[in-house]
């Protein structure tokens, strides 16, 4: 499933309604996981889950990476060039921004606006 | 349960991924719409203790579970909560508190934010103090309205959870200023399900299907209004459905209940259903109860089925609905559940929608939750 169902009948909750559009991601943006959420490697399903309140998915591979990089101090551009050296490639650049515009729209993330150029 | 192969999924897989612990069903509120048994009193003395419910959670843990849901009765009527959130964040749970509020102190509250608590779900039953109190049977309102206000001043994501009932489907409005008041960002309506203390004060219950048209169509209301400053769910009760609900998502299939004696349970209502062989986290190990107890495979699958749900296409869907239902309402818990307008029983859910209306009815008082007050001994 998605997302489990809660233990009452009805939709998976999600918290943290007020920012559904994202703030455009800037390179200096920097990233966290949303406050009520918890990232962590999970051995009974091989693979990283983020739990929030009512529910939780399991993250694939290059999810849980960017994930992990989400710690507030990361800027996107660090976020970009560190996955981009580990995994040997380039122009990962669209596809990580893609994965954080979504994962924002679904509030397991957020970041403050970065503050406008002088 | 589908088996997607999307990114983001999280099967069950055979795990027990969300697990209550009814802590006690101790409780300083008598609220007649308790899904506690009948005979709640008799758990006390045998409730579980501390380190029990420790090795209750490394059990689930390493079973696979990962949304927790600490419960009861009220579970601030322990006062190992605060020690048992700690260990269970500690093994990688995802806390949740479900509370009446009362005992909820603002020490006890920084106590179990410094143990890891990630949630907490109030529940609150109306705007009005004096109807509050009366349906609860105790001084409550005020306090409710309090925690509400404190457990947001900490910034807790909170739920502000409402039983819906005929006694407050009208005041869904006043309800929702009053969440907006407090600034609560979840809002759950949840009409109530007919088990124990509900069921049996179901008739005086029951609101009809005019008012909970009116009460959908408040809250849809206020969904515009508000948009996104908060979200806002209305949980249809099943009786007004013509399909039965996805029960625990399936028996033994993600959810896992222990009550306060340490019996292990495929929901929290599955006592009622006579004749099935309980086994307690004193006697067996978790992980024998979940995967091999007779119980437990009871109502996996489906395998058990009868008609209408064996060949029917929704069967995936919803389950056959929930198997206390089936029993509680037509003797045999393997039944379709009755709320679907495929059972062969389905005339049960529309006398009892009937009978609430029906001319020369007499009004009963509401029975509230106390000891001693019902007696089960003849309910074999």
């Amino acid at each position: 499933m998605c997302e489990s169902g809660a233990p009452l009948p009805g939709a998976p909750i999600h918290m943290h309604t007020q920012h559904s559009d994202p703030p455009s991601l800037t390179d200096d943006a920097r990233p966290r996981i949303a406050r009520g959420f918890r990232l962590q490697w999970e051995a009974a399903q091989d693979s990283h889950v983020l739990l929030y309140p009512e529910g939780m998915v399991k993250l694939n591979p290059s999810a849980s990476e960017i994930l992990q990089r989400c710690d507030g101090a990361h800027t996107f551009t660090q976020i970009v060039a560190e996955l981009e050296q580990r995994f040997d490639a380039t122009a990962l650049r669209a596809d990580i921004a893609a994965f954080l515009n979504m994962a924002h729209t679904r509030h397991w993330v957020d970041w403050p606006s970065a503050p406008s150029a002088p | 349960m589908p088996k997607d192969g999307s990114s983001f999924s999280l099967d069950g897989q055979g795990k027990p991924l969300w697990l209550a612990l009814e802590l006690t069903y101790r409780c300083p509120l008598k609220c007649v719409w308790c899904n506690n048994p009948l005979d709640f009193e008799t758990y006390t003395k045998h409730e579980l203790s501390t380190e029990e419910w420790k090795k209750v959670l490394r059990e689930s843990r390493e079973l696979g579970s990962l949304q927790l849901g600490f419960t009861g009765g009220e579970p601030m009527m322990r006062d190992d909560l605060e020690e048992l959130v700690g260990y269970a964040n500690e093994l990688g749970f995802y806390t949740n508190l479900i509370t009446s509020g009362i005992g909820l102190s603002e020490q006890r509250l920084l106590k179990l934010k410094e143990a890891g608590l990630k949630q907490i779900q109030l529940s609150v039953q109306s705007s009005r103090g004096a109807l509050t109190d009366e349906l609860v049977g105790a001084k409550a309102h005020e306090i409710k309205i309090e925690v509400a206000h404190m457990i947001k001043r900490h910034g807790f994501p909170m739920v502000l959870n409402v039983p819906v009932f005929k006694q407050n489907v009208e005041l869904v409005e006043e309800i929702l200023a009053l969440a907006e008041e407090i600034g609560v960002d979840y809002l759950e309506f949840a009409n109530i399900q007919y088990y124990n203390w509900a069921l049996l004060n179901r008739e005086e219950l029951l609101p009809s299907l005019e008012q909970l048209q009116a009460a959908e169509a408040a809250v849809q209301r206020a969904r515009v209004r508000l948009g996104k400053k908060m979200t806002i769910y209305f949980v249809i009760p099943d009786y007004f459905e013509d399909r039965p609900k996805a029960c625990m998502n399936g028996w033994g299939a993600i959810h896992l209940t222990i009550a306060p004696d340490g019996m292990a349970l495929p929901c929290q209502e599955s006592r009622v259903i006579k004749g099935l062989e309980f086994v307690s986290v004193r006697d067996k190990p978790l992980k024998w109860i979940w995967e091999e107890s007779p119980l437990f495979r009871k109502y996996r699958g489906e395998e058990w089925m009868k008609e209408p749900c064996r060949t029917c296409p929704e069967k995936e869907k919803d389950f056959g609905g929930c198997r206390c239902q089936a029993f509680l309402l037509t003797g045999d818990a393997s039944n379709t559940d009755p709320c679907c307008s495929k059972s062969p029983h389905h005339h049960v859910i529309e006398e009892a929608l009937k009978q609430k209306d029906a001319p020369f009815r007499v009004q009963r008082p509401l029975v509230k939750r106390m000891p001693g007050v019902a007696s089960v001994q003849f309910m074999e």
